[in-house]
């Protein structure tokens, strides 16, 4: 019985692991996240604990100057890279994950109203538009400016860059799917417009929206990193991946470690979320393929 | 009897590249409580359009221009949106042609079964749920608690056609329009679906107003016919005296277009020309360019619907001038 009710989510996700690739890159996420919860369980450092003594100690790979305990070695500050890697992706990840969310919400419900409304589609539609010519980073940019540099404020302004790209998807969805024969049918039994949109048309929006999620995600934790890169995102002595390379410039010669390591996990991150998102794209709607 | 739907002269229109133009015009007809009305005519007569217009669901660039549209002795065209919206389903409901894409595929039969019960009927989930099974062993689906838990692409056309009309009737609605009901299923299926409207009408007291181009499913069903051409009624009468005694030429070209089975050779006899375009602008009867008897007065003048023996209603000059002969 269990297993006829067996959904189209379930399905999507056994189908996204019959790819290899796909299979890697979510397990990998899945690991991630894990780790970066406990990771006060894991390391006996403190992120922003201090030990001038042993600054710029190598990693494990060094045949001389290794500090036994600090497997990635330290950072200018004595700091241990591994434990600030580990602390970084919290804040990464946390402001990839809620900054989706905010976008999705805003996104997804000015995406609805455009689509389904004719009178609203075009007052929101070009206010998108508006956002969407900006270029990301100069968006994020003008609102950290104004709000200040801090964690909450990156948060925000990659909140409001996300919304563009969720509006105009789902209302391109909105767009075919109220043609759609049972959604006539729906209205002819007497459904309300605020039943048929958000029950049967967002319901049948959430292949396209858990797409756009998933590479949203993808582009917002690759944002918060530029942003703190710049100085405008996670101010010091916070452990951000993008504010950990920014740092480390100086030592770059010194110590390329400290550079190559966090440039690494962020990349593998941002492609893993990547790598999901299109094998999700093709197990739940290919007609995206082409188009997202 | 009491008129369920009366309508009277009606007139919509459709706007195409800016400009107006009439696809129903004039259109007058009514259906009685437990009649079955079937509407025919070929693609693009306005036999869908006429529905919609009931329903309020035509699209964006069609409006109803003037007419009166009566349901059980309320004005339709006089209310706002939301009045409107609260007759549809619980006083009209419409069966639709496409069975496979009629239910949203995302969500279970019994969610939407249910969905709708409660909207219209002010009962709980359990209730509800009791309803919805009762209402699809109405119309004979078998194992309704099972089926309750599927999905929409678990159920073959037929099974979704049965879960439509169980949808529309479990409502009690005091219209029912099925609009091609049958087209879009095959033959044996499309005559289990008949078998099984003939058998509601008894049942469920409603005015049905059938929409068909097929005249095979007019005999089953229909108590009365109205056939459409262009827009227009050309003909109107109880199913007996229509099929017994067609008088508008384009009916009975209809007729003559229905191969018989039964005979050695059968012939199709089709009409000569082809249907006009919504853009067409043609005087006089709409039938003239196509119709064998056309004379003159055909050209220029729109000939008005009389009424003959047994509420046989036609619109054309030559069956007025036999009359008048006789």
């Amino acid at each position: 019985m269990r297993k006829r009710k067996e959904n189209w989510l379930v399905k999507a996700f056994t189908n996204l692991l019959k790819n290899k690739l796909a299979t890697v890159a979510f397990f990998f996420l899945i690991l991630e996240i894990l780790i970066v919860l406990i990771a006060p369980y894991l390391t006996p450092h403190d992120p922003l604990e201090t030990n001038i003594a042993l600054k710029l100690a190598p990693g494990f790979w060094a045949s001389e100057g290794y500090v036994e305990g600090y497997y990635l070695g330290t950072d200018h500050l004595g700091r241990d890279v591994l434990t600030r890697l580990l602390y970084g992706g919290r804040i990464s990840l946390w402001v990839g994950f809620v900054s989706t969310f905010i976008g999705l919400i805003f996104g997804v419900t000015l995406g609805l109203l455009a689509g389904y409304y004719k009178q609203l589609d075009n007052i929101i539609m070009r206010f998108m538009d508006l956002l969407f010519t900006f270029p990301g980073i100069l968006l994020a940019m003008l609102i950290v400016a104004m709000l200040g540099a801090s964690t909450t404020n990156a948060m925000i302004a990659i909140s409001v860059w996300s919304i563009p790209g969720f509006a105009r998807m789902v209302r391109g969805k909105v767009l075919s799917l109220k043609e759609e024969d049972y959604v006539t049918a729906v209205r002819s039994l007497g459904a309300s417009d605020f039943r048929i949109l958000f029950l049967h048309i967002l319901k049948n929006s959430l292949p396209v929206i858990i797409v756009v999620s998933t590479m949203r995600l993808a582009s917002s934790i690759m944002s918060i990193a530029t942003l703190s890169f710049l100085g405008l995102g996670s101010p010091p002595p916070n452990p951000e991946w993008g504010a950990m390379i920014a740092t480390a410039r100086d030592y770059m010669w010194k110590q390329p470690s400290l550079i190559i390591i966090p440039g690494v996990v962020v990349m593998i991150t941002v492609i893993s979320f990547n790598i999901v998102g299109d094998k999700l794209r093709d197990v739940l709607d290919p007609s995206l393929k082409e188009n997202a | 009897m009491a008129k369920v739907l009366d309508i009277n002269q009606l007139v919509t229109h459709f706007t195409i590249a800016g400009k107006p133009y009439p696809v129903i015009r004039d259109l007058s007809f009514y259906v009685n409580q437990g009649e079955t009305v079937c509407i025919v005519g070929e693609s693009g007569c306005g036999k869908s359009v006429t529905t919609l217009a009931i329903m309020d669901l035509l699209p964006n660039n069609g409006e109803v221009v003037s007419g009166s549209i009566k349901l059980n002795e309320i004005e339709l065209t006089k209310l706002n949106k939301k009045e409107r919206n609260a007759f549809r389903g619980r006083d009209m409901g419409m069966i639709f042609q496409e069975p496979m894409t009629a239910l949203n595929p995302l969500l279970t039969i019994g969610y939407q079964l249910t969905e709708n019960i409660m909207l219209h009927r002010n009962v709980d989930k359990k209730n509800a749920t009791e309803i919805a099974i009762h209402y699809l062993n109405v119309v004979g689906i078998s194992n309704p608690k099972e089926r309750l838990k599927q999905y929409p692409f678990q159920l073959s056309g037929g099974l979704r056609q049965r879960v439509m009309i169980a949808m529309v009737i479990s409502v009690k609605p005091k219209l029912l329009i099925a609009d091609e009901p049958t087209t879009a299923l095959d033959v044996t299926i499309q005559k289990q679906v008949l078998n099984l409207m003939n058998k509601l009408k008894k049942d469920i007291d409603a005015g049905i107003l059938f929409i068909t181009h097929d005249l095979g499913v007019v005999a089953e069903i229909a108590d009365r016919v109205i056939v459409l051409y262009a827009g227009r009624k050309v003909e109107e009468a109880s199913v007996e005296d229509l099929f017994n005694n067609p008088k508008h030429p384009y009916t009975i070209g209809l007729m003559n277009a229905v191969p018989n089975v039964d005979s050695d050779h059968f012939e199709i006899k089709p009409i000569p020309g082809t249907f006009p375009l919504l853009t067409d602008d043609i005087k006089g009867c709409r039938f003239h360019p196509r119709c064998p008897f056309a004379m003159d007065r055909c050209r220029s003048e729109v000939p008005s619907e009389l009424e003959y023996d047994n509420h046989h209603r036609v619109a054309c000059f030559k069956v007025e001038e036999e009359y008048a002969h006789e």
